[in-house]
């Protein structure tokens, strides 16, 4: 189907984009994956997009200590970023949002301002504690991705702001960090997904621990009883699934079902791949 | 709006609203229908174009967001009478029933057999998650992907 008419200006420059948005009050729009299926079916039409899809100094990773990821990289670039201490997780989800197509248009600033809680990289940012940078005319303001999530496709970004990039810490020096999901198999959005974000001593204890959730709860969570449950011991299938049960008694009713997949299920669900993040991520805590 | 782009090697103009879809220029203005459009979702994958060189689902970009593009469509593959190498596999492997996923099934397998002469079971079915087929139950399919990636080595991509 046809999205609503609209009017449609490009922007040449991250100053001119803001100008164009205030003058229209219309909205951003970059790889358009997020946006433009939800124009088609008509549950979203602005008035105008502002194409900021050109705007190629936004994109790309560059790597400074920890890594800048510009908002205009696409998930395909993500997914292809390798070593260096690049956090894992980020790599894995990245990789396994939507399919190749998907990955090659989507963009991870349009991802994480869309704010979708099926969505998996807002529950990968929040584990990872990663810092939003919003860009206004005043100039720019660092927000962290625990307050950057506020709600259902809701973020604290500002209607003056572009999200114009993401920074993450690098990862080894006994961190490692791992992404795992229950996607449903037609959009491949997450059921239930978890991020898990672990450092490890030289005796594989566990020294901290930071789960992040999304697909079932109403935005990107991070858990913050799991970390008693595994901060101490060594990561083994028995902590792995206390730390489940914990993750399911946290989000307790605070859960999301629909037609496909229930509120009890997806709980039950959460458990599971909570403790294979935290599997995974131990194992490359090195 | 105007927007003109190089469309399987020849340039192109048209005047299109904002909100129209890349599939819908590349079908209604330029008459090449090859390019099915099978779902509302971006999730069936029979729109699969290449745009800049890569696979992408043409009715999830603007034509104005590909103004100034260069796109290839299914038409766009064969040279000189000649299938492409993908193309000749999904014949020649019978990688198809109705045949209406068939040119987004080619464009996907030509990016991602390109450079992996042996790709797969796994890879060429991980690959092809955005493409939906509603008829072959996909085995046919992997063994034209699998031969068509052998054939390709060394031709254009």
């Amino acid at each position: 189907m046809y999205p609503r008419p609209f009017e449609y200006v490009r922007a040449g420059s991250v100053e001119e984009a803001l100008d164009l948005k205030s003058k229209t009050g219309g909205r951003f729009i970059a790889g358009g994956h997020s946006l433009l299926p939800m124009m088609k079916i008509r549950v979203t039409s602005p008035e105008t997009l502002v194409d900021i899809g050109r705007l190629d100094d936004l994109r790309g990773i560059s790597a400074n200590g920890g890594f800048t990821i510009g908002a205009l990289t696409t998930h395909s670039m993500v997914a292809s970023e390798g070593g260096n201490g690049f956090p894992a997780a980020l790599k894995e989800a990245a990789g396994m949002i939507g399919d190749p197509q998907v990955r090659n248009r989507g963009t991870v600033g349009g991802n994480v301002a869309h704010a979708d809680p099926a969505s998996d990289l807002p529950t990968v940012f929040a584990a990872l504690g990663a810092t939003m940078t919003a860009t206004s005319k005043g100039g720019t303001r660092d927000i962290g991705a625990a307050d950057f999530f506020t709600g259902l496709f809701e973020s604290a970004l500002n209607d003056d702001e572009l999200l114009t990039a993401i920074e993450v810490g690098s990862e080894g020096g006994g961190r490692g960090s791992a992404y795992a999901k229950l996607f449903n198999p037609a959009s491949r959005y997450a059921v239930a997904g978890a991020c898990a974000v672990v450092d490890l001593d030289g005796d594989g204890t566990c020294t901290s621990c930071t789960v992040a959730v999304g697909g079932l709860t109403p935005k990107a969570t991070v858990l913050g009883s799991l970390a008693s449950a595994v901060v101490g011991s060594r990561i083994t299938e028995a902590t792995a699934e206390a730390a489940g049960q914990a993750a399911r008694a946290e989000v307790g009713d605070d859960v999301m079902g629909d037609v496909y997949a229930g509120v009890e299920y997806r709980r039950d669900m959460l458990g599971v791949f909570v403790a294979r993040a935290l599997t995974a991520a131990a194992s490359r805590a090195v | 709006m105007k927007v003109s782009m190089t469309v399987n090697g020849r340039e192109v103009t048209g005047t299109v609203e904002p909100r129209t879809l890349l599939v819908d220029f590349v079908r209604n203005n330029l008459g090449l229908t090859g390019t099915n459009v099978g779902c509302d979702t971006s999730q069936c994958g029979a729109c699969t174009v290449h745009m800049d060189g890569m696979a992408v689902k043409s009715c999830t970009v603007l034509a104005v967001q590909a103004d100034g593009s260069t796109v290839t469509t299914i038409e766009g593959l064969a040279s000189d009478g000649q299938l492409h190498p993908m193309q000749q596999a999904f014949w020649d492997a019978h990688g198809l029933q109705c045949g209406f996923c068939t040119p987004g099934m080619v464009m996907a397998s030509v990016k991602l057999a390109d450079g992996n002469p042996a790709i797969t079971d796994a890879e060429v079915r991980h690959g092809l998650e955005g493409n939906f087929c509603r008829c072959t139950g996909y085995g046919n399919i992997v063994e034209a992907v699998k031969q068509g990636a052998a054939a390709m080595v060394g031709g254009e991509s």
